[in-house]
């Protein structure tokens, strides 16, 4: 009974990567209009910080800091999506699991890094919050 | 447990005509660099987890200059903005190389990888003046955590960047040798992947190390 299900079981799951892979197979490798809308895109959200911090255009260190963390982020976005072709259809949708689960191991590894060594200094290094 | 065995055998036997050819045949077609590429995507997801732990490290550490100079100190903000839009025009570049492979031009091929090979040689060039500038002026790994975690950092990353160029003489060597048959598409398309992965680590790198150490 066990065996019988459990031989059932790979069929449907192959199955349902496969279908995806098909439709992901002609637009992966990127069009040159795709490529210079990236190009373009990464061009201005790579000189716009720079030129926040060059010219100190805002007159906030830590307003300028949160601005260009945020145009890292979207400037990431638009090289997953027009230089690494990053979509939920590729492979069946396994690159973009394996691309959640690597960015939730990132996020616990940085936050916990710095929330714990933070917690770490004020606790155990009076000192060093007086220098501050 | 026998009659389990012998069960699996009839169905196996039984389904053989129908069931298998219908699985393999329509995977066959996709399999062989389907995995290949999700493959090396598993293995740039590793690299990724490599790259987070040297950022925590340096978001932990980059602070402790051990009375030492300070990244206001050091950073020579116009000299990395040249060193960012060299990567960023090699990932274009790399861009239309494999926009030609797709299309069979061979020699333009093999053109835009060179210039993508000459971009990334100055992009380490640029890296390698800048270390050598710093070290000079006796900003050396040993001298306090912050630069320690700096060197491991941005040293990892050229270290990436170097053995992409590596890659990408061999693989214009292969290129030339064979041409654009299915494997050297394969094997462009996965040094592809891994070129514009390092572009990526590479905005990490400006904005968190270079452009937010100018602003403390």
């Amino acid at each position: 009974m066990s065996a019988a299900s459990n031989a059932r079981q790979p069929h449907g799951h192959g199955a349902h990567p496969h279908d995806a892979a098909h439709g992901d197979h002609g637009g992966s490798h990127g069009s040159f209009k795709g490529y210079m809308t990236g190009f373009v895109l990464s061009v201005i959200l790579t000189a716009i910080p720079f030129i926040l911090v060059m010219g100190d255009v805002l007159g906030n260190d830590r307003l300028t800091g949160l601005v260009i963390m945020g145009f890292a982020v979207v400037q990431i976005v638009v090289h997953m999506i027009y230089f690494l072709h990053m979509n939920t259809k590729s492979e069946g949708g396994w690159t973009i699991l394996a691309l959640i689960f690597t960015l939730t191991l990132v996020i616990i590894t940085l936050t916990g890094s710095l929330w714990v060594m933070y917690h770490l200094n004020t606790n155990m290094m009076p000192m060093h919050m007086n220098m501050r | 447990m026998a009659s389990h065995s012998s069960t699996a055998m009839n169905l196996s036997t039984g389904a053989e005509p129908v069931d298998p050819t219908a699985f393999y045949d329509a995977t066959g077609e996709h399999h062989p660099e389907g995995s290949t590429m999700l493959g090396f995507w598993l293995y740039l997801m590793s690299d990724c987890l490599i790259f987070a732990a040297l950022f925590a490290t340096y978001a932990v550490v980059g602070r402790n200059y051990a009375a030492g100079p300070s990244p206001k100190d050091l950073f020579d903000l116009p000299l990395v903005a040249l060193n960012t839009s060299m990567l960023l025009f090699s990932s274009i570049t790399y861009g239309f190389a494999m926009l030609e492979m797709e299309r069979g031009y061979l020699a333009r091929c093999q053109l835009w990888l060179a210039v993508t090979g000459l971009f990334g040689i100055a992009f380490v060039g640029l890296e390698l003046y800048e270390f050598h500038h710093l070290i000079h002026e006796g900003a050396t790994p040993q001298r306090s955590a912050f630069l320690s975690a700096f060197f491991t950092l941005v040293g990892t990353h050229g270290l990436h960047v170097s053995l992409g160029i590596v890659w990408l003489v061999i693989l214009m060597v292969q290129v030339h040798r064979r041409g654009l048959v299915a494997e050297n598409k394969r094997r462009l398309l996965c040094l592809s992947m891994f070129w514009h992965f390092l572009d990526v680590v590479w905005i990490g790198v400006f904005t968190f190390v270079y452009l937010m150490g100018v602003l403390q």
